[in-house]
């Protein structure tokens, strides 16, 4: 039995058994403060001029991958002589000095709720993982950061440091898991007042159980892949896995609408919480009872998912949680183009038979998820798979520059998963789909956790980049990609991007009524003077695209800071007025004062 | 043999020069059996593989748009859905092309033997080929050339076999069907028939679009339609039609083509094919249904010369930059693509300043040939001369100064190819004397006419060079006083009476204006302060010389006016309207009263006619007596001495604007 979650190192150490304190230093010690994920885990190149994966934690970990290199260059037109390192150490003399509120202060001391103005702490929580929040850091450029932080321990300590906050007009931050993709977490350069990041990390228990209506009550400071292992130690799930699970939380999920791999089985957030509790300045907003639908007005739940940290913190939640599954399968379909795969995604929808989870890459990232084929171990092995390529290539006649691959997971009863497996590969068929093998779907789900370090690799060689991501109608999926894709090809192109961008997508998600489209994109930024500026024109220009193409502002990045300006013409402007009004009223004094969303 | 020619608005010198290649010449030179049989293997819009044409059609038929209406329409008027579906195979079986490389090569060799007999040169700027053939490989492409003659489409298709570029799909008028043979010709040379009009069917324009857009979206082949929709008579450009360009853009708006370029091609002819046959049909001699035989006939032409052919290929046109900032394609988010809309108030501005933009690229990129100087000038003689005490003629020395004084002028307004070929004699056109015995003196009349109308056919290939100036010019002359903003209130009042008459965008009165100014006072005909406009000592001549340049067509809208108000009684409809206008005009100019023959011309009382419905002051009744005009005297009487400049502009503009 295969298990996703075995793709990610579990963390050796005991979070829950250990001080505070000492977690708080583990934390910056494993944790990269400057780029994604865990400081042991990068890519490089070696003396060989071969990529390798250093760490333990991943099933890459300690692997040569030799065809990286190759497609590196030759994709980007980048070079391994031309390197741009990042600033190796924090320099906390380049932070400025904390705006302290001295009776917020004073008042919170008493409470003994643990806090910092230490440069790095407040470094380390005054970003996200946008393009432009990682430039700077690389460059050791800091803008405004959060004046200290805050590691309240649970839902009481947040009613108290809200209501210090109210009274003392301090501005707070709620931080999670600080993987936000959208701005969320920038400190608004224009706040006078002193800003305090909430840091909900030490609110990470499992509260109770109960077997008999399967949900579990958590706090919301918990990462995601803590909450599936403790949940998995008594035989159950949550099911909800987004791409960022090793380091989001779960507050972060519930305000900022979630969406997980496997949502076909086991839904979206807002389909797995039933019960939610966030603390505001004008008090707790909570349910009274934990039914599991009503009909009394509109769900207050969805004012608080989406919210965005706008509103106040999401201290506890009731989820759904399901046993754990008997049987997982990965697998894989090569369609000859990227037109037919996409028919077969809908046909799949149509029928409603989607598996855990179905994914759609367009050929510039099947040849991408090739390059990271970590070294063959026997020769049988580089046989089989030539023997492979020669089968689909030259046999079927598969153009190798057209074709593209979709990856499966299935998951449920052994007997049931087999069934389901069967009927999604005769659809398959009937699109010109041949089966690829569980090795393949697996890499390929595998890339998901490992783009970021990518970034990371590329940005050291001249090469920035981003993901982004909408949800559009069926009827619109394929134009969307095309025409974003060659949007961003031109946009760089005028910009005076000296090479060629890589410009990629894949359908990661399907609906009854549509489809989540998923877009990399990437470029080699020698020869220009302010490459940040032209990669978020390039990024502006590409989400413009998305919405005259029918897409939607996001299907579940969130709006924070950097799709702002969209909003009224998403949601209208009575819509944003509704937004507003509920604004006013639960924070009229914006003590939630990071500026997202309105 | 191969004229320089340089073309800009503004500057000349920031555009880039063009050179014209003669393609004829090689003809001359090689066996033109071999080059029909040439090997043939024209780039294509990336990543397509070549449809046949059935499968085109399957793929029309099968399209939700069409699924939408067919089933709407058997909906509305209770026929099976077979049956409407069979009634829309039917209509796309008329409509379609069946493009065959044979018929093309057969073409190639047959018009390069009848295109060396006709014309002396054919000639064609090859950067613009080059930059076509760009286009082609990147996005899908819509050819607009202007249309003087049926030769228009024949040389379209040639030029591109010549130089190995895909074959585009025309839009043809369903008259050419009527010719046997001839018609199943061309549909196998690329040409797709569509009805001179089905307003109300909504099948009709269904299976039409979608055949247009199916071969658009695939890249199946480059669209080449006629913004103008029917051969412009008197070699002015036409007011576009934005039917056909509504369709080509719609899977733009829709994204579902990413970009498309639109190609402006300007062709010049030296002397049309159909030259008389225009003026007699301006003059009420119906023309001659389209018939194998009546080709057949026409083939005496053969033994003409009609000098040469300038094919120029206009700068493709970006749609997407076209729409930037001026379309929001979101709009389209929420009603299911393949359900046909009325176009929003947003896209119908668009569409129609685009086109109009289109057509005043192909304008621009005319060539003027010597003689439509010559004919300007002629043709001014000839009226002055008509005056009483004056003698008929003009030395050549003297008209040999005038044209070099006029070739100045005009390349200060836009550059003109340069006048180096030799002016030929041309012993068929002109006026000349030649009374027979027993003529009518109405015939007589009308025989003169047809020798004017045919003058004024080459005058107007210049008009869109002097336009603004001229309208400028006239508005001096009208305008109460020299105040500036009298003269502007003239100019725009003329500006909006002729806007049917010439290509005028809608909405740009004062940058016509102001490209009028800065190009009087760059000649140094005109003096501009921050008040007043003045007429400069020497800008005289170019004044006098710009306003009868138009004068023609002023007093042609005078009479118009005079007899809407005289002569037209309640039952006028807008059938009589041409006839008897006609008759009114024969009448004055027989007495003498009125000194142009051109005003003869039904299509300037057709346009005079539009403007003054588009003004309201005359209406077309509608239900029981429909189609009768009705006039406001008051109002046309006041248009008519405004025009006269008896009334200051200003009231009516005022009124009216």
């Amino acid at each position: 039995m295969t298990k996703c979650v075995t793709l990610i190192s579990v963390l050796t150490l005991n979070l829950l058994a250990t001080p505070f304190w000492q977690i708080l230093i583990l934390i910056m010690e494993i944790m990269k403060w400057n780029g994604w994920g865990y400081s042991d885990s990068r890519f490089f190149f070696n003396k060989k001029g071969q990529a390798e994966f250093t760490g333990k934690r991943y099933k890459l970990s300690g692997l040569i991958i030799p065809a990286l290199k190759d497609w590196f260059e030759s994709t980007f037109g980048a070079s391994l002589q031309h390197k741009t390192p990042a600033t190796p150490i924090l320099n906390s003399s380049a932070v400025h000095p904390p705006t302290l509120n001295e009776t917020f202060v004073e008042e919170l001391k008493s409470t003994g709720i643990p806090f910092s103005h230490d440069a790095e702490d407040r470094v380390f929580r005054a970003h996200g993982h946008c393009l432009h929040e990682i430039f700077a850091l690389r460059e050791g450029k800091f803008g405004r950061v959060p004046d200290m932080v805050i590691w309240p321990n649970c839902h009481n300590d947040v009613v108290k440091v809200v209501e210090l906050a109210s009274k003392h007009n301090v501005c707070l931050i709620p931080y999670g898991g600080g993987t936000s993709v959208s701005s969320a977490l920038e400190c608004p350069p224009e706040e006078t007042r002193s800003i305090v990041s909430l840091d909900t990390s030490q609110m990470n228990h499992i509260l109770w159980i109960d077997e008999k209506n399967l949900t579990a009550h958590v706090e919301a400071g918990i990462v995601g892949q803590d909450l599936e292992r403790l949940l998995n130690e008594s035989g159950y799930c949550t099911g909800h896995e987004p791409d960022s699970m090793e380091f989001s939380s779960l507050g972060g999920w519930v305000a900022t609408r979630a969406s997980g791999m496997k949502k076909n089985i086991y839904g979206n957030i807002e389909d797995l919480v039933v019960h939610i509790k966030m603390v505001t300045p004008r008090g707790v907003i909570e349910k009274s009872c934990q039914g599991p639908r009503m009909s009394t007005g509109p769900d207050i739940h969805h004012f608080i998912m989406g919210s965005e940290g706008t509103l106040g913190v999401v201290t506890e939640v009731t989820m759904k949680i399901r046993p754990m599954p008997e049987y997982q399968k990965y697998g894989s379909v090569v369609f000859p183009n990227f037109e037919q795969g996409v028919a077969c995604l809908r046909e799949v929808a149509r029928q409603r038979c989607a598996p855990a989870s179905i994914r759609l890459m367009d050929n510039e990232q099947f040849k991408f998820g090739h390059a990271l084929k970590p070294q063959v171990s026997s020769i049988f092995t580089s046989f089989l798979d030539g023997l492979k390529k020669f089968y689909i290539t030259k046999f079927k006649g598969f153009d190798p520059n057209r074709l593209c691959v979709a990856t499966l997971l299935f998951e449920g009863d052994r007997e049931r998963v087999l069934q389901h497996e069967k009927q999604v590969y005769d659809i398959a068929a009937k699109f010109g789909g041949l089966a690829a093998g569980e090795d393949n779907g697996q890499r390929g789900y595998m890339l998901t956790f490992v783009i970021a370090y990518l970034r990371d690799l590329g940005m050291d060689y001249y090469v920035i980049g981003e993901s982004f991501e909408t949800s559009v109608p069926w009827d619109r999926v394929l134009d969307i990609c095309q025409n974003v894709k060659e949007r961003i090809v031109r946009e760089c192109k005028d910009k005076g991007v000296q090479f060629p961008p890589l410009s990629t997508c894949r359908v990661t998600q399907t609906y009854d009524a549509g489809a989540c489209v998923y877009f990399y994109f990437a470029f080699n930024y020698r020869g220009l003077s302010d490459p940040v500026h032209v990669y978020e024109q390039v990024e502006h220009a590409a989400r413009e695209e998305i919405l005259a193409n029918g897409g939607s502002l996001s299907h579940h990045h969130g709006v924070g800071k950097l799709r702002k300006e969209w909003m009224r013409e998403t949601v209208s402007s009575v819509g944003l007025g509704m937004l507003k009004s509920v604004k006013d009223f639960v924070d009229p004094n914006n003590i939630f004062g990071n500026r997202n969303l309105l | 043999m191969a004229s320089k020619a340089v073309y800009s608005h503004r500057d000349p010198m920031l555009k880039k020069r063009d050179d014209f290649e003669d393609i004829l010449e090689e003809r001359r030179n090689s066996s033109d059996l071999r080059y029909a049989l040439k090997c043939y293997t024209p780039v294509v819009y990336k990543g397509i593989s070549p449809c046949k044409a059935d499968a085109l059609t399957n793929m029309v038929l099968q399209s939700s748009h069409l699924h939408y209406v067919i089933s709407q329409v058997s909906k509305e008027t209770g026929r099976a859905v077979d049956d409407v579906q069979d009634e829309a195979s039917a209509i796309l079986e008329e409509m379609a092309q069946r493009l065959q490389l044979s018929t093309i090569r057969f073409f190639a060799f047959t018009l390069s033997k009848v295109f060396k007999t006709l014309f002396r040169s054919i000639c064609v700027n090859e950067e613009g080929i080059q930059r076509l053939q760009q286009a082609i490989q990147e996005h899908p492409v819509v050819l607009l050339p202007s249309h003087r003659s049926y030769m228009d489409f024949l040389l379209m298709s040639y030029l591109l076999y010549t130089y190995d570029l895909a074959l585009p799909v025309i839009a043809a008028g369903m008259d050419f069907m009527g010719m046997k043979f001839v018609g199943e010709m061309l549909r196998m040379s690329g040409a797709f028939f569509i009805r001179r009009s089905f307003g109300g069917d909504k099948l009709y324009w269904a299976v039409f679009s979608e055949y247009v857009k199916t071969m658009l979206k695939n890249g199946y082949a480059p669209v080449e339609f006629f913004l103008e929709g029917t051969r412009s008579r008197t070699s002015k450009s036409l007011t576009p039609k934005l039917g056909l360009l509504n369709i080509v853009m719609d899977p733009f708006f829709k994204g579902e083509v990413f970009d498309m370029s639109l190609v402006p091609v300007s062709i010049s002819y030296e002397r049309i094919l159909e030259e008389s046959l225009y003026a007699r049909e301006m003059l009420g001699v119906p023309k001659p249904k389209e018939s194998t035989s009546g080709l057949f006939k026409a083939r005496k032409v053969l033994s003409q010369n009609y000098g040469s052919i300038h094919v120029y290929f206009g700068q493709p046109v970006s749609l997407r930059s076209l729409a930037e900032g001026r379309v929001n394609r979101s709009q389209f988010s929420l009603v299911p693509r393949h359900i046909p809309k009325r176009p929003s108030e947003e896209i119908q501005n668009f569409v129609n300043d685009s086109a109009y933009m289109l057509v005043r690229a192909q304008e621009e990129n005319m060539v003027l040939k010597p003689w439509v100087l010559l004919a300007s000038l002629l043709l001014q003689n000839h009226h002055q001369s008509q005056a009483p005490g004056q003698k008929p003629g003009m030395a050549l020395d003297e008209l040999t100064e005038r044209v070099v004084w006029l070739r100045d002028l005009s390349r200060q307004f836009t550059v003109v190819p340069e006048i180096q070929e030799t002016l030929y004699l041309r012993g068929d056109v002109g006026p000349k004397e030649s009374r027979s015995a027993d003529t009518t003196p109405e015939e007589e009349l009308l025989s003169r006419a047809v020798i004017v109308l045919s003058c004024a056919s080459y005058r107007n290939q210049a008009l869109h060079v002097f336009l603004r100036p001229a309208l400028l010019a006239l508005a001096i002359h009208a305008a109460a006083s020299t105040k500036k903003r009298e003269v502007f209130y003239s100019f725009s009042f003329l500006r909006n009476m002729f806007s049917n008459e010439f290509i005028l965008v809608p909405g740009a009165t004062v940058q016509d204006f102001e490209e009028a100014c800065y190009l009087l006072v760059k000649t140094g005909a005109l003096q501009i302060t921050q008040q007043e406009v003045l007429v400069t000592e020497r800008g005289h001549r170019t004044i006098v010389f710009l306003t009868s340049m138009l004068d023609p067509f002023l007093q042609g809208y005078q009479v118009v006016c005079r007899f809407l108000c005289e002569e037209a009684t309640e039952e006028l409809t807008e059938k009589q309207f041409i006839p008897s206008i006609r008759r009114f005009i024969i009448k004055h100019l027989l007495a003498g009263r009125l000194r142009y023959t051109e005003v003869l011309s039904s299509d300037l009382q057709k346009n005079a006619l539009a403007a003054l419905l588009r003004l309201g002051a005359v209406q077309k009744l509608k239900g029981v007596d429909q189609g009768t005009l009705k006039v406001n005297t008051v109002m046309v009487n006041s248009l008519e001495d405004t025009l006269g400049g008896k009334l200051p502009t200003q009231k009516v503009v005022v009124a009216r604007l």
